[in-house]
């Protein structure tokens, strides 16, 4: 199912998307395949793969520890792209990864080796706009998705801008900060995402510092979709049922 | 023609831009107007200047080093002394203009990364000429190595904040820090230490240090009649090095930065980013970076802390590119026989990180003529490295 398939769908039933994200090769490439698996099971409606990095600026603890230790055990963007190579999801699979990965692999292999793999997006927390040009053709070619990332800090203009631009959704950050679980949600989120609605036509799936049922219940209203990520990266840690957590999580994404 | 001015989305020829969360990309557009703004506002430049005469001690003296000349038995040697500058180091000259910058913007908190402590000795002293609240990341490595300086910014009523991740070093110092301003970007101003990072970074912090290139220009220029032949200065991030090879660009002067090769660039062990790395995307900006196949950024080492750091300034990466800089590196090991040998040839203790681009010297000394004359960049003084050179030299 594409991205678009996806929002069209949710949007018929009425619910929001949950969108889960897993750290690619944590704690080892097979467990983390599994993982995006019973993560699909549980109904997660979209798959965001991380892609291990040895300097992960927009990320809290959790997922900056799930990451080193991927790295030790030997995960690349490579490793990864072949593992996901390997299966079938019937739902989108979206890989999250910094810049420099991207670089290494080379521009020319990445329409092709993310096809190969069945990946439908692309989110890059450090590529702005204004330095995507580069690669949305050679994306757009291989039917990728270069998804752009909005802050509560970016202003209307540049919110007009990265709806343009975004393609299947728009991932609006939810607060000023790195990623990783919080009690509260920013009591300015509900204004940002009014904000965001209002400038862009595209989908909103809102993330970081999204853990409980009851945060996206109150953010059911203001978005299309939700991520949930460190929750869950702290969930294969502690060897908690995953499948079983992402149903919850699911349930709360559907209206009474 | 070589371009001395980043274009429009902050680029050196291909290097630079701005690669950097969506949360700090509004900051870093009213960072580059208010920075517009005060590059030509007067009152600024008059406040910064007499600062930099009453407080800096500016101009640094330039000092002609004639018992070394005389040791290595060619060109005549002389010293910018940034050694000199209150705080120890070159990098006074940065932190000072942009904590002023912040004040004038209105920001009520800085942070600031360092590797061996001299730029977060600068920063919290610049804080609290200004009174603003300082709070630095340092790698906890760096803060074991330059326990001198951690101590130094206590005092001057910073709060320093060790950092775990990583190889516990410059780095590491920097993510941590971009973490922090991503968090607090509203109220907080990021004082970034060398010429790398986010655009407009590379240009605020060069166009600060390029006072030591003029007043080597007319210091030089009164006392020999003309300009050096050569210029040497260190690279890590590259600070110094864009700061004195700038007013230097456009004449017919060689220019060579040193990097670090820590055991030897042939071995994994080296901080020589523009001698062993590829073009990748680190700390907001484009420029060479020292990774592996798979773009993980590789863990660096040199005695040097603030060599050690596998990134280098995109203005570096474009001078190089364009062949107007040479890049050569010089192993832990020739640094410290070069420090020892300043200090008792001169009486002067110079810190690491300049030892380098000193043993350098020593190799192109001896083998150009008497009529030749070098400046070196003496960046920094070295009594933070005192009991790192203890047990080496």
């Amino acid at each position: 199912m594409t991205i678009r398939e996806t929002f069209e769908r949710l949007r018929s039933r009425d619910e929001a998307g949950l969108a889960c994200y897993l750290m690619g090769g944590y704690p080892t490439l097979d467990a983390s395949m599994r993982n995006i698996r019973a993560a699909v099971e549980g109904g997660a409606d979209l798959i965001e793969v991380g892609i291990p990095f040895s300097d992960p600026i927009a990320d809290g603890p959790t997922i900056q520890a799930a990451s080193h230790e991927a790295l030790v055990a030997g995960a690349s963007l490579r490793r990864i792209l072949e593992g996901l190579a390997a299966q079938r999801f019937d739902v989108p699979i979206v890989i999250m990864t910094y810049l420099n990965p991207l670089l290494a692999l080379g521009r020319d292999r990445i329409g092709a080796d993310f096809a190969l793999s069945g990946v439908s997006g692309l989110i890059v927390p450090d590529l702005p706009m204004e330095e995507s040009d580069e690669w949305t053709p050679l994306l757009s070619d291989a039917g990728i998705s270069l998804i752009q990332l909005a802050a509560p800090t970016s202003t209307d203009d540049r919110l007009r801008e990265i709806g343009k631009r975004s393609e299947g959704f728009v991932y609006a950050v939810s607060l000023t900060g790195t990623t990783g679980a919080r009690r509260e949600l920013s009591s300015e989120l509900p204004a940002f995402l009014k904000r965001a609605k209002q400038l862009t036509a595209k989908p909103i799936a809102v993330g970081f510092g999204i853990s409980t049922p009851e945060q996206i219940r109150s953010l059911r209203e203001h978005a299309d979709a939700v991520v949930v990520g460190s929750r869950l990266v702290d969930a294969i840690r502690q060897n908690e049922d995953l499948c079983g957590l992402v149903k919850t999580l699911k349930a709360a994404t559907r209206s009474a | 023609m070589l371009a001395t001015e980043p274009d429009k989305r902050g680029y050196f020829g291909a290097f630079g831009g701005r690669f950097v969360p969506e949360t700090l990309m509004h900051a870093l557009d009213e960072l580059e107007s208010a920075y517009r703004e005060i590059r030509s506002d007067a009152a600024f430049a008059k406040r910064l200047s007499e600062l930099q005469r009453d407080y800096v001690g500016r101009p640094t003296p330039i000092y002609q080093a004639a018992r070394l000349t005389e040791r290595l038995g060619g060109a005549t040697l002389w010293l910018k002394r940034e050694d000199l500058a209150h705080t120890g180091a070159h990098k006074i000259n940065n932190a000072l203009g942009q904590v002023l910058l912040a004040k004038q913007m209105g920001k009520q908190r800085i942070i600031a990364e360092t590797g061996a402590g001299q730029h977060g000795v600068a920063t919290a002293t610049a804080c609290a000429l200004v009174g603003l609240k300082c709070q630095v990341y340092m790698g906890s490595e760096d803060c074991r190595r330059q326990r001198m300086n951690v101590l130094r910014m206590g005092l001057l009523g910073a709060e320093v904040i060790p950092v775990e991740s990583g190889s516990k070093t410059l780095k590491d110092a920097i993510n941590e820090a971009i973490r922090d301003w991503v968090t607090n970007v509203r109220t907080t101003h990021y004082v970034i230490g060398s010429v790398v990072g986010p655009h407009p970074y590379p240009l605020i912090v060069r166009d600060f240090q390029s006072v030591i290139g003029r007043e080597t220009r007319e210091q030089i220029t009164a006392r020999i009649g003309r300009l050096p032949d050569v210029v040497v200065a260190c690279v890590g991030g590259g600070s110094n090095a864009i700061g004195i090879f700038h007013a230097f660009l456009n004449d017919a002067v060689k220019l060579i930065g040193v990097e670090a090769a820590g055991d030897g660039v042939d071995t994994p062990r080296h901080a020589a980013t523009l001698a062993g790395g590829r073009v990748g995307v680190l700390h907001g900006a484009k420029s060479y970076v020292l990774q592996d196949a798979d773009g993980q950024v590789t863990e660096t080492h040199s005695v040097s802390a603030g060599l050690d750091y596998p990134g280098v300034g995109p203005e570096h990466s474009y001078l190089r590119d364009a062949g107007r800089v040479e890049y050569v590196s010089v192993t832990d090991r020739e640094a410290l026989a070069a420090l020892k040998l300043m200090c008792e040839y001169e009486g002067i203790i110079p810190a690491l990180e300049p030892s380098h681009a000193f043993a350098h010297v020593c190799k192109i000394a001896p083998q150009l003529g008497r009529d030749k004359v070098i400046v070196l960049n003496l960046c920094g003084r070295g009594d933070k490295d005192l009991e790192i050179v203890q047990g080496l030299v």
